[in-house]
């Protein structure tokens, strides 16, 4: 396909495809070195205590095992806890692998075995013995909520909840109609399909270059520069390929630390790759215990909003994400008190995953609207619409843009909505009570602080790189996007280079802000190779350009032609053959100041229809059909962003019925902590998903008005399917996942 | 078959195995307990088949033995002795891509493309099988490789394409 | 893993002799679950002995009208025989209920009736366990047992057979036939699987060396009447939470003969013969339906976690009996339950 321009905005396959198709793309353990050597991560048994003793004899006597790290033998590396924040840490002291004799959590790595091959450190793993000796555990929220805090530094990125306005609690009492509740929501585990790994290549001068599963390549590297001393260009992270995160791969997980120091002590290439047990010894979305208390007036008016939020954090540091604040951003009223309280349980700290906060909270406030709905006797999207915010109220910004009314006319009329009978119980297929339920998503469109390079060759081929990464959202797609668009040139002559900490500064790949940030930077860099290439073209000897301005010409394949006689221009590679260049290149900064981004509220919203097919008897739930409708500013490419709603939707599905990581108090530990008995969900959970995107024109918050998709998928569908549940059964289950046996008990 | 073999201790002794791979014969030495996906991925080097779980819990390790699907981490490789293994490596023949895989990219059905070499050698084997008609069969006996992106509704119309054409170049 | 030794048996007698010479030794054929286990370092044999060349993998008609499914025969191909998918449709179903494809290629019908409960602690060597380390204790009694059993559980163990394939052979009474040191012997399904109680490391009354060479289904096949109805956490790849074999003989709306085997429920496919007399003689009928799950479940007993299945199975046995009497067996593809 030569297409030479347009290409933002239609429909395009992902430049990766192909690599991804075949097997070719290549993931962290992927990557092969001259004699690699394995290493096992041993962990923890017990929740809390110490390590008495660890044996490692019979294992270190096992032919080709190299060597087996513990607390005891592990060489010097960074001391104080600061070394070890990354970018995205919260408050606290970060977890130190193989710091001391100290157990924090079940789970928690205690030992790395290294070996020739994989078998045979796998082999020896098993033959390390460990003596703990046990101290007293709580992983228990029901228990720890009464200890529940305000944290007292707040995690930077993460607004704290604003301070109440009006009276709420006496609103609330005074209101004719109340909805109060619990609402909860079940530990989770991210789970992406590639298990978290390093390989660290030990070059013959001593330097490091990390493949690494890792949402920001640079964050991993100055991680770990600064816990192991080093200079940033003894360091280099490559992150081409990443297997998903949602999340997990924000921060630097232990397998980074243990890889590097056994490396680094071995003078020697070492890859560490996590079992998918191990995915369950680090980050996870926090259990919530939430109460919302939402008072009325007849007319579904507002009065008063209260919601607060309890989750868990490690013991080690307050792990923080919005989740109350989504109540009164999406609805308007006077009186709201909204509060956010964390409670210490013995595990990881949390990690944020995919829509941090909002996936929780916004579970809590629209499955209550719900409530409020039947309570009123108003039709769910109506009493939405009633109780609209056309502003920020708690800061008073206008929004950048807010198509949020067309969402649910739009998804309304796609599902069909008006053929609703309210009645619970009143829509039946066969055996199966039909319930048709919505909610209401919502998501911070943000921008962050990005650097990207343009490098157009002689040859006319344009490279453009950032330091950012492609978790399967397409980010490669949609920069080369772009960038061809700018440049006039078909999508096949510009490569797009990512997930490389060699490259211009991104902060991690997440909170949707990819698309914008390094979009945009890609756009200011494409833009300013743009101008030098025109400004080169006027001074060629006799430049058939040489009067024109950069509005009257037009870039299309590969040449500069004035845009109302096209016949009448030059080729890139003329261009540069005149000015004895075999390059034009630019590296740009896009950053939120830029535009009046600053001034307004800028979030991306979506409206969530679901229909659910439930057994009257035996309470197996189907969900049967999707609909989406989403404003979320430019959508670049429509075939990757769907998806990208799809994949968000599909997660909101496990989280609604499937998701849980169940925690045995008595021993502290995760149990079903395998993909057998942790359910996601499979391909025959998933039926018709309808992803409509609503066109919104932003042009606040960054120059091609794009705001983000990779969480606002997943944003209200759990409520949705909850509100389609009660709908269908007349059963309020407050208590995600919506397992078969809540519903029949 | 043949005569028994007893390979007993030294464990630590090797095994000769014949395997076809992607259609070449290869004779390899293996340790008793080296998985087939393991071999597959350290030591031929052909990492295009994917480590998920490995138990047996997500697909990505599939690929297909003797013309079945199978999952690669739960096999010995010694077991696989003079056995017929075709990998995602071995799905497009002489650069041309399969039919299932151009429907992928049409369809955008991955992201992370993770789990997508399981997915590919797990449809080309569901379409051979030719017992799946209907989307409600795809997605049943799709369901053994799990996509944590959430592909699923673009995977199923992707086989469902390569489907609808080969039953109408039967016609 | 640990590290072992490898043999590939010859024949059925070499099978034998290698395995009774040595209590720490294996038989593998699928190795979906002893190569799960042994990655979990639960199962540590120091010796392998690979039976999948073993010709054991026909399926047979009997001179007496039996179907002799060899025990190297693999789940899908069981589940896809024609005759298997005319004369047994209830073991068809319940195979195809299982696992996944990739899973059901390799399991085998031997490797299927030994596979292992999926007990959470029991896998896990960081945690207690009586099956895995006799003595040790039973965690799940008092800890997540959301998967486990209410009925015939012991103190012991509360852990379940997982098993979809067995829960269909138990219905259709067939018979195991296994080799052994001391020659061979067959053993009727119902006795096949035991209870915990005291020895819940012990699973079945295989004796150490006996190798299964097949299972053999009976002429009574109950292709009218059947039905494999299969409850879970998710709608595919999960195993069952309940899961109930029926099988109805009819005559004129009266109900001749009856079988209902439930899984999930106990550490073995759970058969009650006075509940199934309480149907023989008697029409069709939602009452009499649940007269008789309440008669199964009559000794019940629930955990923390999972008390729902009683009612769950109660309502499972019911809807079973009910698409069984109508000839309307559940699909395993279309998840709408009839
Ligand atoms: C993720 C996952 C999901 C699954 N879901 C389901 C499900 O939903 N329903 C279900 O029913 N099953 C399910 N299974 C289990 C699967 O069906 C079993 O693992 C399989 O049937 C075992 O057969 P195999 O041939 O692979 O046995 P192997 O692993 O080879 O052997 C299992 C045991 O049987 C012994 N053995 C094998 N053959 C013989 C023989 N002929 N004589 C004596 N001993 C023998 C072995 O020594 C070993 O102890 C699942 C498995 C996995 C991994
Ligand atoms: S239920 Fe049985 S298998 Fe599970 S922990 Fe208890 S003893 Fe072990
Ligand atoms: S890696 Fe084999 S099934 Fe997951
Ligand atoms: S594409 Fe990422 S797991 Fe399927």
């Amino acid at each position: 396909m030569l297409k030479a321009q347009g290409y933002v905005g239609s429909p395009q396959n992902r430049v990766d495809g192909r690599a991804k198709v075949t097997g070719e793309a290549r993931y962290a353990a992927e990557f092969d070195a001259p004699d690699l050597a394995y290493g096992i991560v041993i962990s923890s048994a017990i929740a809390k205590g110490r390590i008495a003793s660890i044996d490692i004899s019979s294992a270190l006597a096992i032919p080709g095992v190299v060597q087996v790290f513990t607390h005891e033998n592990r060489s010097g590396t960074a001391w104080l806890d600061r070394n070890y924040r990354d970018e995205t840490a919260p408050p606290g002291s970060p977890f130190r692998p193989l710091y001391d004799d100290q157990v924090v959590y079940s789970g928690q790595p205690i030992a790395l075995v290294v070996a020739d091959e994989y078998e045979i450190a796998a082999h020896a793993a098993s033959l390390v013995r460990i003596a703990y000796e046990t101290d007293t555990h709580m992983t228990d929220l029901d228990i720890k909520r009464s200890e529940a805090y305000v944290p007292p530094k707040k995690r930077s990125g993460v607004k704290a909840p604003p301070s109440p306005r009006g009276d709420a609690e006496e609103a609330f009492t005074q209101a004719p109609v109340k909805v109060h509740a619990e609402y909860r929501i079940a530990i989770e585990h991210h789970n992406p399909m590639e298990t978290h790994a390093s390989t660290v290549i030990y070059e013959q001068d001593g330097t490091l270059t990390i493949h690494e599963k890792t949402q920001g390549p640079q964050n991993s590297q100055s991680y770990v520069s600064s816990v192991f001393g080093l200079s940033s260009d003894q360091v280099r992270v490559v992150s081409p390929f990443i297997g998903g995160a949602f999340g997990s791969g924000l921060r630097p997980q232990y397998q980074l630390f243990l890889a590097v120091m056994a490396a680094l002590e071995l003078k020697r290439s070492v890859r560490v790759v996590l079992t998918r047990d191990q995915m369950f010894t680090f980050g996870y979305r926090p259990q919530a215990i939430q109460t919302v208390s939402l008072g009325a007036n007849p007319d579904g008016m507002l009065q008063s909003i209260m919601h607060d939020a309890i989750q868990t954090t490690s013991t080690f540091e307050d792990y923080q994400e919005v989740v109350v604040n989504w109540s009164n951003l999406l609805y308007h009223c006077d009186n709201v008190k909204l509060t956010y309280r964390l409670a210490q349980v013995d595990t990881a700290t949390p990690i944020d995953m995919r829509a941090p906060g909002a996936a929780t909270g916004v579970t809590a406030i629209e499955t209550a609207m719900d409530e409020l709905a039947y309570a009123t006797g108003i039709d769910p999207v109506e009493l939405r619409l009633r109780n609209y915010a056309e502003v920020d109220e708690a800061n008073k910004r206008d929004f950048s843009s807010k198509e949020l009314r067309a969402c649910y006319q739009l998804g309304a009329e796609r599902f069909g909505w008006a053929q609703r009978n309210p009645e619970p119980r009143s829509m039946r297929d066969g055996r199966e009570l039909v319930g048709w339920g919505m909610a209401t998503g919502v998501w911070e469109a943000i921008m962050q602080k990005t650097a990207a390079r343009a490098v157009l060759s002689a040859d006319g081929h344009l490279e453009v790189s950032c330091a950012t990464a492609d978790i399967g959202t397409g980010t490669y797609t949609i920069l080369t996007q772009i960038a061809a668009d700018i440049m006039g040139l078909p999508m096949e002559r510009v490569t797009t280079r990512i997930g490389d900490s060699s490259l211009p500064k991104s902060p991690v790949e997440g909170g949707s802000w990819t698309a914008a940030s390094a979009g945009t930077a890609v756009q200011i860099a494409c833009q300013t190779v743009r101008e030098s290439l025109f400004k080169y073209a006027r001074e060629m000897d006799a430049s058939p350009l040489a009067n024109a301005s950069l509005e009257h010409v037009s870039f299309a394949d590969g040449r500069i032609v004035l845009t109302n006689d096209p016949e009448t221009g030059v080729s890139f590679t003329d261009i540069m053959r005149a000015r004895g260049v075999d390059k034009v290149e630019a590296e740009e900064k896009a950053s939120p100041g830029m535009m009046t981004s600053m001034r307004y509220s800028g979030y991306s919203h979506s409206a969530v229809f679901a229909e659910v097919k439930v057994d009257e008897e035996l309470g197996i739930i189907r969900v049967t059909r999707i609909v989406s409708a989403v404003a979320a500013g430019t959508i670049l490419n429509p075939k990757t962003a769907r998806s990208q709603i799809i994949g968000g939707i599909v997660f909101g599905i496990g989280m609604a019925l499937e998701e849980e990581s169940m925690l045995d108090h008595n021993l502290g530990r995760f149990m079903n902590h395998n993909l057998a008995e942790y359910h996601v969900p499979v391909n025959a959970d998933i039926h018709d998903i309808d992803v409509i995107f609503v066109s919104e024109h932003d042009d606040k918050l960054n120059p091609m008005g794009i705001k983000g998709l990779g969480e606002i998928g997943i944003v209200g569908t759990a409520a949705a399917i909850g509100n389609a549940i009660f709908h269908a059964t007349g059963k309020r289950i407050r208590d995600y996942p919506i397992t078969i046996d809540k519903l029949l008990g | 078959m043949s005569a028994s073999q007893n390979y007993s201790s030294p464990a630590l002794e090797k095994i000769p195995i014949t395997l076809i791979v992607n259609g070449e014969t290869r004779t390899i030495e293996v340790l008793p307990w080296t998985v087939l996906l393991d071999l597959l991925r350290d030591h031929l080097h052909l990492t295009g088949t994917k480590k998920g779980c490995d138990h047996g819990q997500c697909g990505a390790c599939t690929v297909i033995a003797d013309g079945k699907r199978i999952n690669s981490c739960m096999a010995l490789a010694v077991m696989k002795d003079g056995a017929s293994i075709t990998t995602i490596e071995g799905i497009a023949s002489d650069g041309a891509l399969h039919p299932l895989q151009q429907a992928f990219i049409d369809h955008d059905a991955f992201q992370c493309g993770y789990c997508t070499p399981g997915q590919i050698c797990s449809g080309v084997t569901l379409i051979q099988e030719g017992r799946a008609r209907t989307r409600d069969e795809i997605r049943e006996w799709m369901s053994g490789n799990i996509c944590r992106c959430g592909a699923y509704t673009n995977i199923v119309d992707a086989i469902e394409q390569v489907l609808g054409s080969n039953q109408e170049a039967g016609r | 893993m640990n590290r072992f030794s490898y043999m590939r048996a010859g024949s059925i007698e070499e099978a034998v002799k290698a395995a009774s010479a040595d209590s720490s030794a294996r038989f593998i054929a699928g190795g979906t679950n002893l190569v799960d286990l042994m990655k979990y370092n639960v199962e540590r044999p120091t010796r392998l002995i690979d039976i999948t060349r073993l010709p054991l993998n026909t399926i047979e008609d009997t001179k007496s009208g039996e179907l002799r499914l060899g025990a190297m025969t693999t789940n899908d191909e069981v589940a896809h025989d024609p005759r298997v998918q005319s004369r047994y449709p209830l073991l068809a179903s319940a195979i195809l209920a299982g696992a996944s494809p990739q899973l059901r290629n390799a399991a085998t019908t031997g490797g299927n009736l030994l596979q292992r409960t999926r007990c959470y602690y029991f896998y896990d060597t960081g945690t207690p366990c009586n099956k895995r380390e006799p003595g040790t204790g039973c965690p799940a009694t008092f800890g997540r047992n959301r998967i486990h059993a209410i009925l015939g559980t012991s103190e012991h163990c509360i852990a379940t057979h997982p098993s979809d394939m067995c829960v269909a052979l138990a219905a259709l009474e067939a018979i195991i036939h296994i080799a052994g040191p001391d020659g061979e012997r067959a053993i009727p399904m119902s006795e096949f699987h035991r209870l915990p109680g005291d020895r819940p490391e012990i699973d079945t009354t295989l004796r150490p060396g006996e190798i299964i060479t097949a299972v053999e289904l009976p002429p009574e096949d109950f292709v009218e009447h059947h039905t494999y109805l299969k409850l879970r956490d998710r709608l595919s790849y999960a195993f069952a939470l309940v899961s109930v074999a029926a099988a109805l003989r009819m005559d004129a709306g009266t109900i001749v003969e009856a079988r209902i085997a439930l899984g999930g429920v106990a550490h073995k496919p759970w058969r009650d013969p006075a509940a199934e007399a309480m149907l023989r003689g008697h029409p069709a009928s939602t009452e009499r339906f649940a007269a008789v799950a309440d008669h199964i479940l009559r000794d019940a007993k629930g955990f923390q976690d999972n008390a729902f299945k009683i009612d769950l199975a109660r309502r499972g046995i019911v809807r079973a009996l009910s698409q069984a009497a109508a000839g309307t067996p559940q699909s395993q593809t279309d998840k709408r339950i009839r």
